[in-house]
C-alpha cells in the first residue's frame, strides 16, 4: 500500500507540482495517475522512490516513512519503468534485466538465471538476451524495461508513461501484456499517463489530475465516466464517454435470437433474408445478402463481454444483426442494436 | 614583465607590431575565405555523389592528422614553390580549414527536410536557385560553427609559419627566443588572443545578421 | 625530383644509427608525446568526469577550453622556455596545457552526452552515485573520451615538431636543421616523417580505441537508431574536428 498524507511539491522556480495530495493506493491494484502537462502525476510518482523528496507531507511505503529510507536501498525495492524504457545500452539485454539484483548482492550466475525467466514472463525469446537493447524493436525494449523492472520481485512497481513513446497498435499489445502479468503476479503498481483512454483501460483506479497539481477525481474508471466529479473531468475524459462506459456494462442480459446460416462453399439459393455464412467449426465467416451477393462481415462479441462490444457489433454488421460468438469463436446468435439499447435502458433505473 | 611598456615605447617597433598583424590577418583570413567557397562547392559534391563524400571525408581526416610544420615544408616541395614563399602557409590553411569544413557542410545539405527542398521545387525553383536560396542559407548555422573553429585555428597556426620565413605575429615569439627577450613574446600571444577573439566576434554577427530566423526561435 | 632526394635522406644508413638517427628521435618525440598526453589525462579525465557527473561548472569549462585553443603554440614555447628556462621543462608544460582542453572537453561531452532517460533508470534501480558513475556514465562516455584523447595526441605530436625550435631532440629537428642551412632533402625528409608518424600513431589510437568501446555503444553509434541512447545516434567514432574543435600546433 502507498500512502500520500497533504504531500505538496513546489520547485526551486516557484511553481508548484504537487498540491496537497492525500490518496491511497491499494496494495495489489494498477493505480493509473492521469492528467495534462503540468499536472504533477509525475512529480507524485517520482516521490515514492525519493526520485524527488516532497516539500512538505508524508508518502508512505506500506506504513513507512520513505524519508527515513535511504534513497538507493528504497529504489531496489520498488521496479521503475521509464518511456522508452532507458535501458542500458552497452549492456547485453540479460545484463540489463540482472541489473537490480546484481546491486543488492546476488552472485552473477544467479541473477542472469533470474534474467532469463523474466525475459520468458514478458514473452521475449531467450536467444534475444544476448543482444544489446539497440538491437530491439520499440515494443522489446518496452518488454525488457518492465522485465527489468521485475528482475529483484519488487512488491511496487512505478510506470512512467512506459509505452507512449511506442505505435498504437503495439502499445495495445504492451497494455493487454500489463494485465496478464498483474493477474499473475498481483504487484502494486503506480502508472501514469497522459492518456484517457489508456487509463480506463488499464486503471483499476485512476487518479485525474489537474494543471498546477491539483487531485481533481480518485475513482473507479467506470465511475469517472457516469459520475465525473466536476466539468473538468468531464471535460478530459472526452465526449463520447456515455458510449465509452459502456465497456463496464456487461452483456450477459442481452438475448441471442437464431440466424439462417450457409455452410462455406454450399450452393446460394435465393432469399429474401439475410443468411450468415459458417465454416465447418461454425465460426462466422460473412454475410449473403438478399440479392445472393457475397459481404464482409462486421464485429463479433462474445456473450457475456462488454456491451459496447454488442452494440458495435449490431452497428458494424451489414446486416443490422450483430453476431455473437462463444469462447472459441463458434457462432451463438445474433442481437439487434434495439435489443441492446433496450438492455442499456432497462439499466438504468 | 616591466619592459613591455619599454619595448611598446618605440614608434619603430609599434609599427613593426602593426605591419606583422596585418600580416597576420591576411595569412590567416584569405584560407579562410578559400576554404568557405571550396568547402560549399565540395560539400555539394558530397552531398550528392556518396562516393565523393566517402573519399573526401577520409581525405580530409589525412589532411588534417598531418602536423602544420609538415605540411608547410611539403607544399613547395609538391607544387614547385619557393620555400620562403607565404602562398605556401596559404595553401596549408586551406587544406586545413577545407578539411575541416567540407563533412558538416555536406551533413548539414543532407539535413534540410527533404519537404522543404520539395516543395521549393514545386514552387519552381531550378535546382541551382534552390540550392543558393533554400539549402544553402539552412546550412548556415552549421557552416559557421566550423568557419569560427576554423579562423581561431588559422590564427593560432600562421605563428609556426614564422619557423619557415613565413609567420606574421609568429616572428615575435622567434625573435624573442633568439634574443631572449620576453616582451615581443608576450606581447605576440596577447595580440594572437585578442585577434581570434575579434575575429570571432564578428563572425557571431555575421551568423545572427545571416540567420534571424534561428533567433526568431524558429528551426535553425 | 626533390621528392627522389627526401627519400635518399630518409634511406641514408648514416641517418639510423648514432644519438641523433632517426629511430632515436623518433623515440624521443613519443616519449614527449605519451608523457604529456598521460599528464594531461590525469589532470583532464578526473575533472571531466566530475564537472560531466554533477553538471556543475560545465559554462566555465568549455569557455576555457575555447580560449585556450587560440593559445599559438610557438608562443607558449618560447614564452615557458624563457620564463621556467630548461628545454625539457618547458615543452613538456606546454604540451600538457594544450592536451588538457580536448581531453576535458571530451570527457565532459561524454558524460554529459549519456541519454538522460538512461541516467534516470539508473538512478531509479538505486545505483548510488558512484555507481552510476563507473557502471553507467563512463561506459557510455567511452567514444567520446577516446576521440578527446586522439585529438590531444594529435595536437601533442604535432606541437613537439614545433618544439625542436627551443632545442628538444624531437622529429621536428631535422626540419629545422634543414631550413637553417638550406639542405633541402632534409628539410622535406623530416616533414614526411612527422607527416607518417601523425598519421601512423591516430590510427593506431583508434583501433586502441575501437577495443575499449563497449560493443553495444559502438553499436548504438554504428547503426544510428534513435534509441536507446538518443543522444548515442549522434555520435561518431572518429570525431570530425569541428566536434573535437581541435588545431592542429
Amino acid at each position: 500500500m502507498i500512502e500520500f498524507r497533504d504531500v505538496t511539491k513546489r520547485f526551486d522556480d516557484g511553481t508548484t507540482a504537487v498540491n496537497g495530495l492525500d490518496l491511497v493506493v491499494e496494495a495489489g491494484t494498477i493505480t493509473v495517475f492521469v492528467g495534462p502537462s503540468g499536472c504533477g502525476k509525475t512529480t507524485s510518482l517520482r516521490m515514492v522512490n525519493r526520485m524527488i523528496d516532497p516539500t512538505s507531507g508524508t508518502v508512505l511505503v506500506d506504513g513507512r516513512d520513505v524519508l527515513g529510507v535511504d534513497p538507493p536501498t528504497l529504489r531496489r525495492g520498488i521496479g521503475y519503468v521509464i518511456q522508452q524504457a532507458g535501458l542500458f545500452p552497452h549492456r547485453t539485454v540479460l545484463d540489463n534485466v540482472a541489473t537490480v539484483p546484481l546491486l543488492t548482492g546476488w552472485t552473477r550466475r544467479k541473477a542472469r538465471q533470474r534474467a532469463a525467466e523474466l525475459l520468458e514472463l514478458v514473452g521475449l525469446p531467450a536467444e534475444l538476451g544476448r543482444r544489446y537493447p539497440v538491437q530491439l524493436s520499440g515494443g522489446q525494449q518496452q518488454r525488457v524495461g518492465v522485465a527489468r523492472a521485475l528482475a529483484a520481485d519488487p512488491p511496487v512497481l512505478l510506470m512512467d508513461e512506459p509505452f507512449s513513446a511506442v505505435d498504437p497498435v503495439v502499445r495495445e499489445g504492451l497494455q493487454d501484456e500489463l494485465l496478464r502479468l498483474q493477474a499473475e503476479l498481483d504487484k502494486t503498481i503506480v502508472f501514469v499517463t497522459h492518456d484517457i483512454d489508456e487509463a480506463i483501460r488499464i486503471g483499476e483506479k485512476v487518479a485525474v489530475m489537474r494543471t498546477g497539481g491539483f487531485l481533481a477525481q480518485y475513482a473507479p474508471p467506470a465511475e469517472l465516466l457516469t459520475r465525473p466529479a466536476d466539468d473538468f473531468v468531464a471535460s478530459f475524459v472526452g465526449k463520447d464517454r456515455g458510449y465509452r462506459r459502456l465497456s463496464f456494462v456487461d452483456s450477459s442480459g442481452v438475448e441471442v435470437a437464431e440466424v439462417p446460416t450457409i455452410a462455406e462453399g454450399a450452393p446460394v439459393e435465393s432469399s429474401s433474408d439475410w443468411r450468415l455464412v459458417v465454416d465447418a467449426d461454425k465460426r462466422p465467416q460473412g454475410w449473403v445478402a438478399p440479392d445472393s451477393s457475397s459481404v464482409p462481415g462486421g464485429s463479433l462479441y462474445e456473450v457475456g463481454a462488454s456491451i459496447r462490444g454488442a452494440l458495435d457489433a449490431a452497428l458494424s454488421s451489414p446486416s443490422g444483426l450483430g453476431v455473437a460468438v462463444d469462447a472459441e469463436g463458434r457462432l451463438a446468435g445474433v442481437v439487434t442494436a434495439r435489443q441492446v439499447l433496450d438492455v442499456i435502458e432497462s439499466r438504468r433505473g | 614583465m616591466g619592459d613591455i611598456p619599454k619595448y611598446l615605447s618605440d614608434a619603430g617597433t609599434r609599427a613593426a607590431l602593426l605591419e606583422k598583424l596585418l600580416d597576420h590577418v591576411y595569412l590567416s583570413l584569405v584560407p579562410l575565405v578559400v576554404s568557405i567557397v571550396l568547402a560549399i562547392v565540395l560539400g555539394l559534391l558530397c552531398h550528392r555523389f556518396r562516393p565523393v563524400n566517402a573519399v573526401l571525408v577520409s581525405l580530409s581526416n589525412v589532411v588534417y592528422t598531418i602536423p602544420s610544420l609538415a605540411l608547410f615544408a611539403l607544399i613547395p616541395a609538391m607544387i614547385g614553390t619557393r620555400v620562403l614563399d607565404p602562398v605556401n602557409v596559404i595553401i596549408a590553411l586551406t587544406l586545413y580549414t577545407t578539411a575541416l569544413l567540407v563533412r558538416p557542410v555536406a551533413e548539414a545539405l543532407a539535413a534540410v527536410p527533404s519537404h522543404i527542398t520539395a516543395s521549393a521545387t514545386a514552387m519552381g525553383f531550378r535546382p541551382w536557385r534552390r540550392f543558393l536560396a533554400v539549402e544553402l542559407p539552412l546550412a548556415v548555422p552549421v557552416l559557421a560553427a566550423g568557419v569560427r573553429v576554423g579562423s581561431v585555428s588559422n590564427i593560432s597556426l600562421v605563428s609556426v609559419g614564422a619557423l619557415i620565413g613565413t609567420g606574421g605575429l609568429g616572428t615575435l615569439f622567434t625573435d624573442g627566443f633568439q634574443q631572449r627577450y620576453l616582451a615581443p613574446i608576450i606581447v605576440g600571444i596577447v595580440l594572437t588572443l585578442v585577434l581570434a577573439l575579434v575575429v570571432d566576434l564578428v563572425l557571431v554577427l555575421l551568423r545572427n545578421r545571416l540567420t534571424p530566423w534561428v533567433r526568431a526561435g524558429g528551426k535553425p | 625530383m626533390i621528392f627522389a632526394d627526401a627519400f635518399g635522406w630518409l634511406l641514408d644508413p648514416a641517418n639510423w644509427s648514432g644519438g641523433k638517427s632517426i629511430p632515436v628521435r623518433i623515440g624521443i618525440h613519443l616519449l614527449y608525446c605519451f608523457g604529456a598526453v598521460l599528464g594531461a589525462a590525469l589532470i583532464a579525465v578526473p575533472l571531466g568526469l566530475f564537472v560531466g557527473h554533477t553538471g556543475r561548472g560545465g559554462l566555465v569549462l568549455v569557455g576555457g577550453s575555447n580560449a585556450l585553443r587560440a593559445l599559438p603554440t610557438l608562443g607558449l614555447v618560447t614564452f615557458l622556455y624563457l620564463v621556467v628556462g630548461g628545454s625539457t621543462v618547458s615543452v613538456l608544460i606546454s604540451l600538457v596545457v594544450l592536451a588538457v582542453p580536448p581531453i576535458l572537453a571530451g570527457t565532459y561531452a561524454g558524460v554529459q552526452d549519456v541519454d538522460r532517460g538512461v541516467v534516470d533508470a539508473a538512478r531509479g534501480m538505486g545505483m548510488t552515485g558512484a555507481q552510476r558513475l563507473w557502471q553507467v556514465e563512463v561506459p557510455n562516455a567511452m567514444p567520446l573520451l577516446v576521440g578527446g584523447l586522439r585529438n590531444a595526441m594529435l595536437q601533442v605530436v604535432a606541437t613537439a615538431s614545433v618544439a625542436a625550435f627551443v632545442g628538444v631532440e624531437t622529429l621536428g629537428r631535422p626540419l629545422l636543421d634543414g631550413i637553417r642551412v638550406l639542405d633541402y632533402p632534409q628539410f622535406v625528409g623530416g616533414a614526411i616523417l612527422i607527416a607518417l608518424l601523425a598519421v601512423v600513431l591516430d590510427a593506431v589510437l583508434a583501433v586502441v580505441g575501437r577495443l575499449v568501446v563497449p560493443a553495444g555503444v559502438r553499436l548504438s553509434a554504428r547503426t544510428g537508431k534513435a534509441r536507446p541512447g538518443s543522444a548515442a545516434s549522434r555520435r561518431r567514432e572518429v570525431p570530425t574536428p569541428v566536434e573535437s574543435g581541435g588545431s592542429t600546433a
